[in-house]
């Protein structure tokens, strides 16, 4: 009973919410009902049982990416109206539709296969922290240790990029060098 | 034994690849001094291997290594060493040795001295693997092989421009090796055709393994493969209607004249019928064999006739071997095979001599060969002289030289298989034989000098030359002397022919009316052209403009009718399949092809606008299109 | 009830909707946005599926794109910022330079 009505509500307000992020000409409104849908996501993954993910949605993606996105839109100037050019509408909307349609036919039909057959499969009794962290940490121990890599190369890549006067140094004394660069000007 | 065999065979091989290291520089003796020691020691493998198989009988099969080997086709490489094959090998080395020695004194003027000598050597090395394969695959790789090296040699002189008929019936070298060369492709379809029928009927292209398994074909079979199996040879020995190229093929230098359009590569053919023997003596191919007789017997006429009016000298000798040859495949249709393979040796000695000594002559004349030039050049060339005289008679078939033991075994062998219209044939030829063979030595070293006034200074060639060429003269005298000896040695191999107890009975009056033809042509020779003073002979020009006459000079008009009924079509055939086909449809096609994807290039490079909404809108159009597809492929399944 | 088929429906649309976003968008910070809009489509499915099954796999997955989606929001934002100093502008259309 109660799945169901939150079931209803989280589908509505996710879909209302992420149409005002792509429709809105204001980049504050877009980003603000992003963080918000991104919660109500979190929301669909505690129904669906998956704790621990959902935990990580709202550190991760509300709490990081949001907060990556704040601090972008602080950096370029958010407080004019973006000012798009007239695209064609029509053919988005055909092929936005379109997909859609596709797809919930796809989905709407019920699924039958008897070769499905879970893989990692829950363990019961277990609460689903525990779970995922055995799978992770046994199954899944090399992507883990890779996507850690990828952060960190992530993180490095996002500094130089954003960084200013990332040639300099702000440790060893470069007063030297002035010295060498002016004898060689005067020559 | 093994070794003397593979020597044999790839002497002259390294000796051809050696003399084309030196083909672009100018004439170096020690190539042909080199070439012609290869040769030599060639010759001496085939003598000790002849010894061999002649004190002990057996046979020498060597494989050297497997070639084809694809499912149930198995070709091997492989060489048979037996009585056919080894006769053929001391034919063939001796001639090439002698030919090769001949040609270091015959080619000293010429500037591609080395080249032609590879050709030579290359030529030599084909022959020898023709006839000592031991199987049909390699006789095909050995025909080609000659083929190809006699078309290089024709052509020798290549840079010879074009001539009109008028002038020179055989256009120029190179058109007379293309000739050579299309003639003997059209045969080899017909061969091709006979080793694949022996090859699909039998399973396999080895010699004993197909003839093991003649008898068991059916007749039809038997009749096509023998058919198309002559049809080759046919091509390689000039048989009517595939002759003209011989007599063309005189635009070749004289030592390729004598070594191989006299001894070696159209005598491929005579070989190959002697070779399948088994095939051709089969009753069901009866028929096939007697045409081959009588083929054999027109050619011998018709050659013959055409040279009673020659004036060119080495044309002259190109008919007496189309000839001869149509004598050995006479020999062969009737089933004297031991007789036809004892007259192409004989044959191939006295007709080599014949033609290097012709060769001296032309060289003498500084290349002139029209025999009304000549005239009592035997003060001037004694040595000369004498060898041509000798071959002549010997081709003329009087005893005791070789020709008159072979070329009578063959009349005899007419006359006794019944035929007699062949043998009547035969005979007349022979008579024709004696009397155009005469004509040409008494018209070039009797009569009348006639050169002296046109300002020639001939003189003889060099001393070595005519050391070089005593062994021919040696063999054209003896051979014939051997005759038993060779019967008993040949007759372990091929079938054991005798004449019947009638024809023995008849024997000594058949070779009388043969010697009486030969001795009246010679005669009459001698009447009309090797007198001097008052009854000298004098060009008739009127006789020359009489119907006979001409036909005979214009080869009874079978060139010109190839060439307006065959080439000439042919010529516009090739134009319209060239404009029409080749140019409007095929180019056209490709270069269609080719608009067609630039258009298609140039068309889709809007869509590279380097806009990023532009490109996701592609992606997602492309994605909903795989979607659908999914579905509705999901739906159908 | 509840069953996947709703489930992956609510994801369709919400795909959907990101993927009109994306076709619209001139400005390149809002495509950022619509490309999350997809990516959190995707994993409500992905943990649909793990739900209904009974199997950690769909979990997993959508615990790594998670992961993914960070690192791939740290560098286009750093990107989009060099960007934005050489050419000023942060609209599509400005920045066509690799036209065809």
């Amino acid at each position: 009973m109660y799945e169901i009505v939150a079931f209803y509500l989280f589908s509505a307000l996710t879909i209302g919410l992420f149409l005002v992020t792509v429709m809105s000409k204001n980049v504050l409104y877009a980003m603000t009902s992003l963080a918000a849908g991104m919660v109500l996501i979190s929301g669909f993954f505690f129904i669906l049982g998956a704790d621990f993910l959902g935990v990580v949605q709202l550190i991760v993606y509300v709490g990081a990416i949001m907060a990556l996105y704040s601090f972008a839109m602080m950096f370029f100037d958010a407080t004019r109206d973006i000012k798009e050019k007239n695209t064609s509408s029509a053919l988005v909307f055909l092929l936005g539709g379109l997909s859609a349609l596709v797809l919930v036919l796809m989905f709407a039909a019920p699924i039958h296969s008897d070769a499905i057959v879970a893989l990692y499969p829950m363990h019961e009794g277990v609460g689903n922290a525990q779970d995922v962290g055995i799978v992770l940490f046994t199954k899944y121990l090399i992507p883990f240790e890779v996507a850690a890599v990828m952060l960190l190369v992530a993180m490095i890549a996002g500094i130089i990029l954003a960084g200013k006067k990332m040639d300099e140094s702000l440790t060893e004394d470069m007063s030297a060098d002035d010295e060498i660069l002016v004898v060689k000007d005067e020559k | 034994m093994e070794n003397l065999v593979y020597i044999a065979l790839f002497a002259p091989f390294v000796g051809s690849l050696f003399a084309a290291l030196f083909g672009m520089t100018e004439r170096k003796i020690f190539v042909g001094i080199v070439n012609s020691s290869l040769l030599a020691i060639a010759f001496l493998s085939a003598v000790t291997l002849a010894a061999h198989v002649y004190t002990t009988g057996e046979a020498i099969h060597v494989t050297m290594m497997d070639w084809i080997n694809a499912g149930d086709l198995n070709i091997p490489f492989g060489f048979v060493v037996d009585q056919i094959s080894v006769t053929m090998m001391v034919v063939v080395t001796t001639v090439s040795t002698v030919v090769h020695i001949y040609a270091i004194g015959y080619m000293d003027h010429d500037k591609s001295f080395n080249r032609f000598f590879s050709y030579l050597s290359a030529f030599v090395f084909s022959m020898m693997i023709l006839v000592m394969s031991d199987n049909f695959a390699g006789l095909f790789i050995g025909w080609e092989g000659v083929g190809v090296c006699s078309w290089l040699l024709i052509g020798f002189w290549y840079h010879k421009p074009d001539q009109s008929r008028e002038e020179n019936p055989s256009v120029s070298p190179s058109w007379a090796a293309n000739e050579a060369f299309i003639m003997n492709r059209i045969a080899d379809l017909g061969m091709l055709i006979g080793i694949f029928i022996l090859y699909w009927n039998t399973g396999s292209l080895q010699y004993d393994v197909v003839f093991a398994a003649l008898p068991n074909l059916e007749d039809s079979v038997l009749v096509a493969a023998a058919i198309a199996l002559f049809i080759g040879a046919m091509g390689k020995s000039a048989q009517f209607p595939l002759h003209t190229w011989l007599t063309d093929a005189m635009e070749g230098p004289t030592p390729v004249s004598a070594l191989i359009h006299a001894a070696t590569m159209v005598t491929a053919g005579v070989f190959l019928v002697i070779r399948a023997n088994p095939l051709y003596s089969l009753e069901a191919v009866a028929g096939v064999s007697y045409f081959i007789a009588s083929l054999g017997t027109f050619v011998a006429f018709y050659a013959a006739s055409m040279a009673l009016v020659e004036r060119d000298l080495k044309r002259i000798i190109a008919y007496s071997t189309l000839s001869q040859l149509g004598y050995m495949f006479a020999a062969a249709g009737l089933g004297a095979y031991w007789i036809a393979l004892f007259h192409l040796a004989a044959h191939a000695f006295f007709k080599a001599l014949l033609f290097l000594g012709g060769g001296n002559v032309m060289h003498a004349m500084h290349d002139e060969l029209d025999l009304f030039k000549m005239g009592e050049l035997r003060k001037k060339m004694k040595g000369t002289w004498i060898y041509m005289t000798l071959a002549s008679v010997a081709l003329a078939g009087l005893p005791p030289l070789a020709g008159f033991w072979s070329k009578d075994a063959i009349i005899e062998t007419a006359f006794n298989e019944h035929t007699y219209f062949l043998w009547f044939m035969l005979v007349i030829t022979a008579g024709m034989t004696a009397f155009y063979s005469f004509r040409q030595v008494f018209l070039t070293f009797y009569g009348e000098d006639r050169h002296t006034p046109l300002g020639f200074h001939p003189h003889e060639m060099y001393k070595f030359v005519l050391i070089a060429m005593s062994p021919l003269a040696v063999l054209a005298t003896i051979t014939g002397w051997f005759m038993g000896e060779y019967k008993a040695f040949i007759t372990h191999l091929l079938p054991h022919y005798e004449m019947s107890e009638h024809t023995h009975h008849l024997a000594t009056w058949l070779g009388l009316i043969v010697i009486f033809f030969a001795v009246s042509g010679i005669v009459f020779a001698y009447l009309k052209y090797a007198r001097t003073g008052t009854k000298a002979w004098k060009r008739d020009e009127s006789k020359e403009q009489s119907f006979v006459y001409k036909l005979l000079k214009n080869q009874y008009y079978v060139p010109k009718f190839y060439e307006e009924f065959i080439t000439k079509p042919y010529k516009i055939i090739s134009e319209v399949f060239w404009q029409q086909i080749d140019i409007k449809i095929v180019d056209a096609t490709v270069d269609g092809i080719a608009k067609t994807l630039y258009k298609t290039g140039d068309a889709t490079r809007s869509m590279q606008t380097g806009n990023l909404s532009n490109y996701l809108n592609w992606m997602a159009i492309g994605g909903v299109i795989l979607l659908v597809i999914a579905v509705i492929s999901a739906m159908l399944v | 009830m509840i069953g996947l088929s709703h489930y992956l429906i609510v994801s369709a649309l919400i795909f959907s909707i990101g993927l009109i976003g994306v076709l619209r968008r001139r400005n390149l910070l809002m495509l950022f946005f619509a490309t999350e809009v997809m990516l959190n489509a995707v994993n409500i499915a992905f943990a649909a599926i793990s739900h209904y099954y009974n199997d950690l796999t769909g979990q997993m997955f959508a615990f790594f794109v998670i992961a993914i989606a960070a690192s791939e929001v740290a560098v286009g934002l750093g990107i989009l910022i060099v960007l934005y100093k050489k050419y000023g502008s942060l609209d599509l259309d400005d920045l066509a330079n690799m036209r065809g």
